[in-house]
């Protein structure tokens, strides 16, 4: 039996899973929008198990709308990430540093 | 359940989703030397908002849309504000657009979905509304920011904008996720009237609370969660961050009281620590770090995340007093900061942007009239009498008082006055230094009267703050 506790565990390690892989990753800007793709479906798991636990189905088609968002946020992200390329040849987190002060 | 939308309250925001889609339609059909028809459009459209929006406003709490929905005197006032902040960045950005050859028809539908995003986040009532709206600002925001596509800069900060804008979008959702699972339900005033049997000191509610003020504080971009506010204004072409810096301001604003107030209210003794810990650090690193830039745009960044951190003390002092002395605070600050934005767009000419805080000096010879109307910005910024800023700042403080804090005021007197050193050196390189830049002002005549009422308005509002802040008391009471 899956208990309402092993889900919202899942979710926590996925969520810190991509906090850390947001600020530890200093090569890809892809894995930036992998790892903010991840913290969605880790709140989406969240948010499933509580619908299921409360047997509220407002839980459930919160999930629908983050799941649109989620894809019109990675096409705007991507499209970013193209015009970066196309100035910089490069997706380099650490060549992310052109403005200072 | 029967279906209850009450469409009436909702009126401005159909309205200007319906605009916004007929106007990048319409755009199809313009060519470059006819965009003027889209900008009057837009201008058109948000003038017709506002008239629907003063039709068809409130003068008490209406849910719509099975509460998920709420209109308010507050939402009201909310959103005549953010048509005015919008209709000044378009017209101050167009002719700054044109001669840099970015006044493309995207340019103002991003805008208008954008001002929709603040809007609903105005009249959000439940999480998932604040959610939609939230996103909706967000994610045009973060293609204006990258429209001019041909400057890896604006590229490089829209990437940073886009990836911190999302971890805050994600914690904000966990967050909700977390008070959901805790209270039930997604509707806020659902949620302020199931927290007092759950108990204030609910760990679960403690946890999910943490996570809200982490996204509120992100998208108002107070320190330790500000690092995107620098680059993005510094990066961003002048126009947009003219309107990075204004509307999206009531939207944080608006995301704190419906947040924190309408459905977390019962928790202010547990979010107050955190508010001022976020307001202190704002107002100190704010205005410390502004004294070294030389670019006026990230200095005025920095100044933004200052005036964040004075927004914060009206919002924590959770009196109804507090709430409407940063209401003002965030109104005042918004119509100065696009002000001073727009000077900076009409010293601007081709191939000069005139974002060096060197290429304001002399301006006092060059333009005497100009020069004064940034000063009046500058110091009204800066707080000093007998300017909107002073008497804004004056009411916060004053509420910081009111619930004994007295120590959180020195320090909020304490940091405007060292923040006055970098505003009042703006003052000096007009007046003192000699130009080095010998262009003349190109802006069109339009641009110049608006500018000049704008520069007015916040010497005349410093005098007779009256009438605004009556209209603060009475949105919120």
């Amino acid at each position: 039996m899956i208990t309402l506790q092993d889900v919202l565990l899942l979710s926590g390690v996925l969520f810190s899973l991509s906090v850390a892989g947001i600020f530890l990753n200093r090569k890809n800007v892809i894995l930036l929008l992998m790892c903010i793709e991840l913290m969605l479906l880790a709140v989406n798991f969240n948010f499933v198990a509580f619908s299921r636990q409360l047997g509220d189905l407002h839980g459930q088609i919160f999930v629908f709308f983050i799941l649109t968002v989620a894809a019109a946020e990675s096409a705007i992200g991507l499209a970013i990430l193209v015009v970066l390329f196309r100035q910089r040849k490069s997706i380099n987190v650490e060549q992310l540093d052109t403005m200072k002060g | 359940m029967s279906a209850n939308f009450n469409f009436v309250v909702a009126y401005p925001e159909i309205f200007v989703l319906s605009a916004a889609c007929v106007i990048l339609l319409v755009d199809l059909f313009v060519s470059d030397k006819q965009r003027v028809v889209t900008f009057l459009l837009s201008l058109l459209s948000l003038v017709i908002a506002a008239l629907i929006t003063v039709r068809y406003g409130v003068t008490e709490r209406v849910l719509a849309f099975n509460g998920t929905f709420v209109a308010d005197p507050m939402g009201n006032v909310l959103k005549l504000s953010t048509y005015g902040a919008t209709a000044l960045s378009l017209l101050y950005a167009r002719e700054y657009l044109a001669r840099r050859g970015l006044l493309k028809g995207e340019y103002f539908v991003l805008v208008l979905f954008a001002m929709l995003g603040v809007m609903v986040m105005i009249s959000a009532a439940s999480l998932l509304t604040i959610y939609l709206g939230v996103e909706l600002l967000s994610l045009s925001l973060y293609g204006l920011v990258a429209f001019d596509r041909d400057n890896g800069v604006a590229a490089e900060s829209a990437m940073k904008y886009f990836v911190l804008g999302a971890i805050a979008s994600g914690m904000l959702l966990y967050g909700m996720s977390v008070i959901y699972g805790v209270t039930g339900t997604l509707e806020l005033s659902q949620i302020a009237n199931r927290i007092p049997s759950i108990g204030v000191h609910s760990l679960g509610l403690a946890f999910g609370l943490a996570f809200l003020v982490v996204g509120v504080a992100f998208k108002f971009g107070a320190v330790p969660f500000h690092m995107w506010v620098p680059d993005v204004y510094h990066g961003s072409p002048t126009a947009i961050t003219l309107f990075v810096g204004s509307a999206p301001k009531i939207a944080s604003f608006a995301l704190a009281m419906r947040l924190l107030v309408d459905g977390m209210g019962g928790m202010v003794e547990q979010w107050r620590p955190m508010l001022i810990v976020l307001a202190v650090l704002s107002m100190a690193i704010g205005n410390v770090v502004a004294i070294a830039q030389s670019n006026i745009k990230r200095m005025l960044a920095y100044s933004t995340i200052s005036h964040v951190g004075f927004i914060l003390l009206g919002v924590l002092a959770g009196t109804v007093q507090g709430y409407q002395a940063a209401m003002f605070y965030t109104l005042t600050y918004v119509l100065t900061a696009v002000g001073s934005f727009g000077v900076i767009l009409l010293l601007s000419r081709q191939g000069f942007e005139s974002d060096a805080i060197d290429d304001f000096k002399g301006l006092a010879k060059k333009s005497p009239w100009f020069a004064a109307v940034m000063a009046m910005l500058i110091f009204s910024t800066a707080g000093v009498p007998p300017f909107v800023g002073f008497t804004a700042k004056l009411a916060v403080i004053q509420s910081v008082i009111g619930i004994g804090y007295t120590w959180l005021a020195g320090v909020a007197v304490f940091f405007s006055v060292i923040g006055a050193y970098y505003y009042i050196r703006v003052v000096k390189v007009m007046y003192f230094d000699a130009p080095i830049d010998n262009g003349q002002i190109e802006a069109g005549s339009a641009l110049r009267i608006v500018l000049s009422l704008n520069g007015l308005a916040v010497l005349v509002l410093g005098l007779l703050p009256g009438a605004l802040l009556d209209l603060c008391i009475r949105s919120i009471s």
